[in-house]
């Protein structure tokens, strides 16, 4: 789905990551954690089409990243779901329709999803929040809603970046319920977090391989965490 | 980016959805809608003043070709004489459609506007007036001056071409720079919108960055960004040329008194062209935004 060949990038100074090699299998759940500041976020973007590698290629489903055009990217953007950091949304429209923006970016008429959408908003929790304006929610409430967003094409890839940094541990919970639910039905899984008492307690749900960011390059960590 | 028929239509038909995307502004469009309007506005004075320039060079330059004067400046006793022996060597001169002296009554029209109808001619020495009409050939003037010369002394020829020459120059020149003008204000709704986009495209970044995160493509957010300038710049300038054409219809009439300035204004099929005013501003719009929206989206992720 997403492989990562050599992979170095550096922001004008230095290097931030060098020598990255991964692969993520279709249907696999993987954590991505590391201290503040080693990376994560860049290698996320590096998943997402959002940065180019310094040196390295970078495969996204089967297409090689340098080659594609900026529509090309928008195309793969509906097959992936990503949830960002602090998740952006846009402030005039309510919630439901922040969840099916991707459906109405895409062109797919939002009413035709109808049912889904209704099936959604209740999985994430956010029914008697549809017609609410996104500056009106919690931080839980606003991760929820962008999961949904990120989920509502069907995607086969979910990058969640810090998806629990501001919500307390029991909505922590409850959205890495909703994640690996979501890898049970098939999609692959990265969600990068500093939380280790997440990992933990994801290990007993779900089998999920930790890879860390350490000294520019990833590794992958071992069963003792 | 190129106009395709499906981007016309959208623009035309609209599409509710994509136009949501990117939230309403108040205050900037109603600045666009007037920016565009007053641009209208004084294109179309612009574009009368070209056209009634341009008729004016026409008249001048064609009627007052074809006709020339002849001046009898002689004592009252001898004037009929030599207004006679003046008609009776045009009659023979080659190049001469048409000639005949203009009446007592005429001339006093003719003077009436400086000193008024009651002038009584005879008590003084005004000299004859001789009308000559040209054929398209035109005729050899240095020729018939010498002629004039030896049997009327008292004759003058004036071809008109002396004074003619510069006024048709000048109107001209006005037709020139109307255009220019009508021109310069069609750059300036380009440069206007072209702030004006870029302005909203700056202001929605955000906007732009999370359609781009869930896979619009380019083509997607610019359409909402052009649809809106598009439409504005058209609603705006089909008010002001509207408001312009009134104004240009309201002026007096064209009439013999009144001169050129009477004259401003549309005749026949030149109605039609203020209208084309609204559909440059609607494309040059269009255009503008285009090419702005391209430049901002490229330099993001």
């Amino acid at each position: 789905m997403i492989e990562l060949e050599n992979v170095a990038y550096s922001y004008g100074g230095g290097a931030l990551l060098s020598d990255i090699s991964l692969k993520l299998a279709p249907g696999s759940f993987h954590f991505l954690t590391g201290p503040s500041g080693a990376g994560k976020t860049t290698l996320l973007k590096l998943c997402y089409g959002a940065l180019l590698p310094t040196s390295g290629d970078v495969t996204l489903f089967a297409d090689d990243l340098r080659g594609l055009e900026r529509d090309d990217i928008a195309m793969l953007r509906r097959r992936m779901g990503v949830v960002h950091q602090d998740c952006q949304f846009l402030n005039h429209l309510s919630v439901t329709e922040n969840i099916a923006l991707p459906l109405r970016v895409s062109g797919r008429h939002a009413e035709a999803a109808g049912d889904d959408l209704t099936e959604l908003m209740a999985w994430v929790g956010l029914t008697h929040r549809a017609d609410a304006l996104p500056p009106e929610l919690s931080g839980g409430e606003r991760q929820r809603a962008a999961l949904a967003r990120a989920v509502i094409m069907s995607p086969d890839v979910i990058l969640a970046d810090e998806p629990t940094g501001n919500v307390d541990w029991e909505m922590s919970q409850r959205l890495l319920r909703l994640l690996v639910e979501l890898n049970k039905m098939g999609k692959t899984v990265l969600v990068a977090t500093h939380d280790l008492s997440l990992i933990r307690a994801a290990k007993s749900q779900v089998q999920a391989r930790v890879l860390r960011i350490a000294n520019q390059r990833v590794q992958l960590a071992g069963a003792d965490l | 980016m190129s106009i395709t028929r499906k981007d016309l239509r959208r623009i035309v038909l609209g599409d509710r959805q994509a136009d949501r995307v990117v939230p309403p502004t108040g205050f900037t469009a109603q600045l666009t809608l007037f920016a565009a309007g007053a641009m209208a506005f004084l294109a179309v004075f612009a574009m009368a003043l070209s056209l009634a320039s341009g008729r004016l060079a026409a008249r001048w330059g064609d009627e007052l070709a074809r006709s020339s004067t002849i001046r009898i400046v002689a004592p009252l006793d001898q004037r009929a004489a030599q207004t006679e022996a003046a008609l009776r060597i045009l009659e023979t001169t080659a190049g001469v459609a048409f000639a005949r002296a203009l009446s007592d009554e005429e001339q006093q029209d003719l003077l009436a506007p400086w000193f008024g109808a009651d002038l009584d001619l005879q008590t003084l020495p005004v000299p004859r007036l001789i009308e000559v009409i040209e054929e398209d050939s035109g005729f050899d003037a240095a020729g018939l001056r010498l002629r004039l010369a030896a049997e009327v002394p008292g004759a003058v020829l004036d071809d008109h071409s002396r004074w003619r020459a510069p006024l048709v120059q000048a109107a001209n020149r006005l037709k020139l720079l109307g255009w220019l003008s009508a021109g310069l204000l069609g750059l300036t709704i380009a440069a206007m919108i072209t702030l004006a986009a870029n302005a909203a495209l700056a202001a929605n970044a955000q906007v732009i960055a999370v359609l781009r995160l869930v896979g619009a493509t380019d083509r997607y957010i610019a359409q909402a960004f052009i649809r809106r300038f598009t439409l504005r710049a058209f609603g705006g300038a089909v008010v002001g040329s509207v408001l312009a054409m009134t104004a240009v219809l309201l002026l007096p009439a064209a009439s013999d008194t009144g001169g050129f300035l009477t004259g401003l204004g549309f005749q026949g099929w030149h109605w039609f062209l203020p209208f084309t005013i609204p559909v440059l501003a609607g494309a040059v719009a269009f255009l503008a935004t285009g090419a702005a929206a391209g430049r901002a989206l490229k330099r993001l992720a």
